[in-house]
């Protein structure tokens, strides 16, 4: 956490302020990024289930889970409205679109440090 | 070179799915470069254009030259655009996807749509009340309430044959009419804008780009009944359409067309926005209504049905979004302009949200009574590829999958009721041969699964039975008569569970034992899955004839489960194997079989 207020230069105790409010929610921490994968019905077909395996896969955590560096959480939701992107996942405010398991785990390897690199940003 | 910068409008599509395709940066760039240029080109924005599969869409007006649509736009094609069209004239046709007087390829999506609900989508800016009227907007609540009464109103939309789209198919005029003879002063009006559907986003798109279409709608439904305050029950994921209605809200009562008086004829509504609670049983009219009055969102038995006893006990008309959406392009046409559409017994047009395995998916409107295969192959342009259709699915986790041998029926409430599935709000899901129709039961009744509130011991034990043995199906652990019990049990929910929930839980897993029963014999008899889906079933060999050694697979693979010598035949370790396909994929050869 101070790690993180180092970098963004918000005061520890907002930081702390923040992720304390919601864990309330969640029960749990959440990590600094949430990569939210879609498994409503299209992307369902269009093999979201690989994609979703990859990603926790590459970051070594559980649907639902948070990696252990704090920095991923990963949440499975149904639909986000861009089905024909589908399969689709949304990092934060991002979303990356017509994805293959392969460049979903790229862009989880890659993401904050080169962005929009080796995804298929749609 | 003729500077045409001031005779032009550029409109970027920003809903949901705009945005996540890039829409946004797009608008941005183009903001930068008139900004770069002084240009005064108006940008505006707008809701779905359509054409989903195309993302992110540009449209590009032009005084004399009309409308050209881009599609796939990119930060990078932004200049061109700007320099060759909106300065010099003259359209870059290699990245438009439609031309104004002209048949490019992508025209066969729109030929066979009608698109009354989606009058506006794409084409106003939603933000923008002026745009709204412009297009003809609030006619049909003037017509109301001056020139119609509440019996009139009720009648000519009894005449138009409108039936509920939020799944039922009730017909509209009725329900209104029921509400109306009920007793009492103090009634109510709701929208249904909870779309649970996970994989449909009609609703969803119409709030986005034309909330005052429904506001319009409900308004009139007000006046018609005798209510004086509406709510809208908007799914608390659905942020931007919340936002677009609270908005829309407040420019209608600013402009007299919303609040006390209205128009000047002594009627007066009020509407409030409800965010959901996130549960799909929330949709269903009873337990929404209760979800309103700040219960659990339980349902209820009915009758009593709200018409007679709604919210607060009182008198409620509740419709879905897109009922209400229709409704002011009825009043102001005529319901026999309206019923000029469609079947017999289905009048009108229809959304779907077209998606899966198909060429052009997007939010498409159909006149009732086109064919599955057209809507499939004409509009959606047919399986990408070279793959073979197998089904489409509708009506989401309460529908089920319709195969190749019925895809000729017309589309109307009772043709698609025969073939087993519903016609439902308007999910629409092509899947071809590499679908596998147990995989597909099995994701709808998870879903159920998870959302059922529990009320019913069979909504709540039989649904999570039906999952076991629907896991232990596509896991390769099936047994003998698990086919047959999964019919059992989803008859017995189906009588036996209060709400459409339960009882329309199996329809998924029934549909598709009923025309993929071989599918089912084969995961269970033979432990094989014919779509090869599911993972469990999988063998993952490389031919070593055709194998030539380049050693692609052993670096694509993840685990290290390949082997072999450069230049001799490779062999896959199925121990370690974790049957992610990616060996299959980088193969240049076609060595890699799976089976
Ligand atoms: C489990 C369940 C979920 C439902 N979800 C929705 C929904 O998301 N949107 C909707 O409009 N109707 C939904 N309905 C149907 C409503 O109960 C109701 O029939 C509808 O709002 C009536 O409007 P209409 O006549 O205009 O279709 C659902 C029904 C059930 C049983
Ligand atoms: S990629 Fe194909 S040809 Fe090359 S070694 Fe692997 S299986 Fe053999
Ligand atoms: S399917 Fe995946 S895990 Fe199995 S051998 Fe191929 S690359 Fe490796
Ligand atoms: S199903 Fe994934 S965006 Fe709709
Ligand atoms: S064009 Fe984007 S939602 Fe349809």
């Amino acid at each position: 956490m101070e790690r993180i207020a180092e970098r963004s230069g918000v005061p520890p105790a907002r930081i702390f302020g923040v992720a304390s409010f919601y864990s309330q929610f969640r029960f749990e921490p959440v990590g600094l990024h949430i990569i939210r994968v879609c498994e409503g019905t299209a992307c369902h077909v269009q093999g979201a289930v690989d994609v979703a395996e990859a990603i926790c896969d590459e970051l070594g955590v559980a649907e639902g889970g948070t990696t252990e560096d704090g920095k991923f959480t990963v949440e499975p939701v149904a639909c986000l409205g861009c089905c024909s992107l589908a399969p689709v996942i949304m990092i934060d405010e991002d979303t990356f679109g017509r994805l293959t398991p392969e460049q979903a785990r790229s862009i989880v390897r890659n993401y904050g440090t080169a962005r929009d690199e080796g995804g298929a940003k749609a | 070179m003729p500077d045409q910068s001031a005779s032009s409008k550029v409109t970027v599509g920003l809903s949901s799915c705009g945005v996540a395709a890039g829409a946004a940066h797009v608008y941005d760039e183009f903001r930068r470069e008139f900004d770069e240029r002084g240009l005064s080109t108006p940008l505006r924005r707008t809701g779905c254009i359509g054409m989903c599969y195309r993302e992110p869409l540009v449209d590009v007006d032009t005084e004399g030259l009309g409308r050209v649509t881009y599609g796939g736009v990119t930060k990078e094609q932004v200049a061109r655009i700007v320099e060759e069209h909106i300065i010099g004239g003259k359209p870059v046709e290699e990245f438009a996807v439609r031309i104004e007087g002209k048949k490019l390829p992508d025209e066969a999506y729109y030929d066979r749509q009608v698109r009354l609900v989606l009058r506006n989508a794409g084409l106003i800016d939603p933000e923008s009340i002026d745009e709204y009227i412009e297009a003809g907007g609030y006619q049909g609540l003037t017509k109301a309430l001056t020139e119609m009464t509440p019996e009139g109103i009720v009648e000519t939309m009894k005449e138009s044959g409108l039936r509920g789209r939020g799944g039922a198919g009730f017909p509209a005029g009725v329900k209104w009419d029921l509400a109306r003879q009920q007793p009492g002063d103090v009634k109510y009006v709701i929208v249904n804008a909870d779309e649970g559907d996970p994989g449909a986003f009609m609703d969803r798109s119409v709030l986005e780009g034309d909330p005052h279409s429904v506001l319009e709608g409900l308004t009139i439904a007000a006046y018609a009944i005798g209510a004086a305050e509406g709510y809208i029950y908007a799914r608390a994921e659905y942020p931007l359409a919340v936002r677009r209605l609270k908005m829309a809200i407040a420019d209608s009562q600013e402009r007299g067309f919303l609040g006390d008086d209205i128009l000047g004829s002594g009627f007066s509504f009020d509407v409030s926005v409800k965010e959901g609670a996130g549960a799909f049983v929330c949709g269903e009219e009873t337990a929404l209504i209760a979800s309103i009055e700040g219960e659990r969102g339980m349902p209820r038995l009915r009758p009593p049905f709200p018409a007679a006893k709604g919210l607060w006990g009182k008198p409620t008309n509740i419709n879905n979004v897109e009922t209400y959406a229709n409704v002011p392009w009825i009043i102001t046409n005529g319901a026999a302009a309206y019923a000029a559409y469609g079947t017999e017994t289905s009048k009108g047009t229809k959304v779907f949200a077209l998606t899966g395995k198909i060429v052009r998916g997007g939010l498409v409107e159909v006149p009732m009574g086109i064919s599955l295969r057209d809507v499939i192959f004409e509009v959606g342009g047919g399986i990408p590829d070279g793959r073979k259709f197998k089904a489409v699915q509708l009506g989401g986790p309460s529908g089920g999958c319709v195969p190749e041998e019925h895809i000729d029926i017309k589309i109307d409430y009772e043709s698609v009721t025969k073939t087993g599935a519903i016609m439902g709000s308007g999910g629409m899901v092509v899947m071809d041969d590499r679908t596998c129709m147990v995989d597909i039961a099995r994701f709808f009744l998870q879903f159920t699964q998870d959302e059922s509130c529990g009320k019913c011991t069979f909504c709540r034990i039989g649904t999570k039975r039906m999952l076991e043995i629907l896991d232990r199906i596509t896991s390769g652990e099936g047994r003998e008569g698990d086919i047959e019990r999964l019919e059992e049990l989803g008859q017995q929910i189906v009588s036996s569970s209060l709400c459409g929930l339960g009882q329309s839980a199996p329809n998924p897993v029934l549909t598709t034992i009923r025309y993929f029963r071989d599918e089912y014999e084969a995961h269970v008899h033979e432990k094989r899955c014919p779509a090869l889906a599911c993972k469990p079933l999988l063998t993952y060999e490389i031919d070593p004839d055709k194998c030539i050694g380049c050693t692609l697979c052993v670096r694509a693979c993840p685990v290290g489960a390949v082997s072999g010598e450069r230049k001799e035949p490779h062999v896959i370790d199925t121990e370690l194997c974790t049957k992610c396909d990616a060996c299959r994929k980088a193969c240049k050869f076609e060595a890699v079989i799976v089976s």
